[in-house]
């Protein structure tokens, strides 16, 4: 059962990372990127690490999709003037 | 018994989480899909959690579980309705199938972004 | 019988995350994509207590709260973003 769980959560990570490298639009990437790390928290935790698993939830798919869309709307604020 | 009970209130609920994820897949427009991706998963994900926190019950998790499902209806409506204020203000159509736009028709009466 | 019964529960779930994963590849807008990322949550939050539960470790709940908590704060993030610009 967890076989078929850690399989499954992996092949969505594979077609994530590629959908976060070849997408043109940089929002959509950031989203893809907030999906891996929630997969990857949910394998931490099947690892049995769930200190790491809280970290990873906290930081990679909070605080890092909060820093890119500010730096994105820096860009555009940016370029626009 | 009381383990079987649970179990059968977590089908129920993942049945839900699924017809959810259907919906998301096969509904015309954003708006439809987020009325489809939020109500049917809220309800799905209080089912599921409560048929865990009924069939386990001997490892006492049951407050946690709690916590989780009042922290999940109070938030999952919010995000959901700033996605779909932010979807219209970004100017995304309905479909064609549909009758009324009452927060367009008030912009136009005021002038003004509300 | 029981044991069972949430192992086809946990199945039926993983499936509709596989679908959501489909919206999220093909959605046409942003915010198509953003819905498929709040449901991948909301499924991916029962599957951890489902599996805090099946391996009976209490602790293992408190990363469904902290996921919950930091993932509303991602999509209202993304929501204001779209809206007016962080």
């Amino acid at each position: 059962m967890i076989t078929i769980i850690v399989i499954v959560l992996g092949l969505i990570m594979i077609i994530a990372a590629f959908l976060a490298i070849y997408q043109k639009n940089l929002v959509a990437a950031v989203i893809s990127a907030g999906v891996i790390s929630l997969l990857a928290s949910i394998l931490y935790l099947l690892l049995a690490a769930p200190d790491v698993a809280m970290t990873e939830a906290a930081i990679g798919s909070g605080l890092t999709t909060v820093v890119f869309l500010y730096a994105i709307s820096k860009i555009k604020k940016k370029d626009g003037e | 018994m009381l383990m079987l009970i649970g179990s059968l209130i977590t089908l129920i609920g993942s049945i839900f989480l699924f017809l959810g994820a259907l919906g998301i897949l096969r509904m015309p427009d954003v708006y439809n899909r987020m009325q489809a991706g939020t109500k049917a998963t809220t309800l799905g994900t209080i089912l599921f959690l409560a048929g865990l926190a009924l069939g386990y019950s001997h490892c006492t998790c049951w407050p946690r579980i709690l916590t989780l499902i009042l922290f999940i209806v109070f938030t999952n409506p919010i995000s959901s309705h700033a996605l779909a204020r932010a979807a219209h203000h970004i100017g995304i159509n309905l479909t064609e199938k549909s009758v009324t736009d009452k927060l367009a028709e008030d912009e136009a009466e005021n002038g003004e972004k509300l | 019988m029981a044991e069972i019964i949430y192992n086809i529960s946990a199945i039926i779930a993983l499936a509709g995350m596989i679908i959501a994963l489909y919206r999220m590849v093909k959605g046409p807008s942003i915010a198509d994509k953003a819905i498929a990322l709040d449901v991948m949550t909301i499924i991916s939050i029962s599957l951890i207590v489902y599996i805090a539960a099946i391996s009976q470790k209490i602790i293992y709940t408190d990363v469904a709260l902290v996921y919950a908590l930091i993932s509303f704060i991602g999509v209202i993030a993304i929501a204001r973003y779209l809206e007016r610009g962080l």
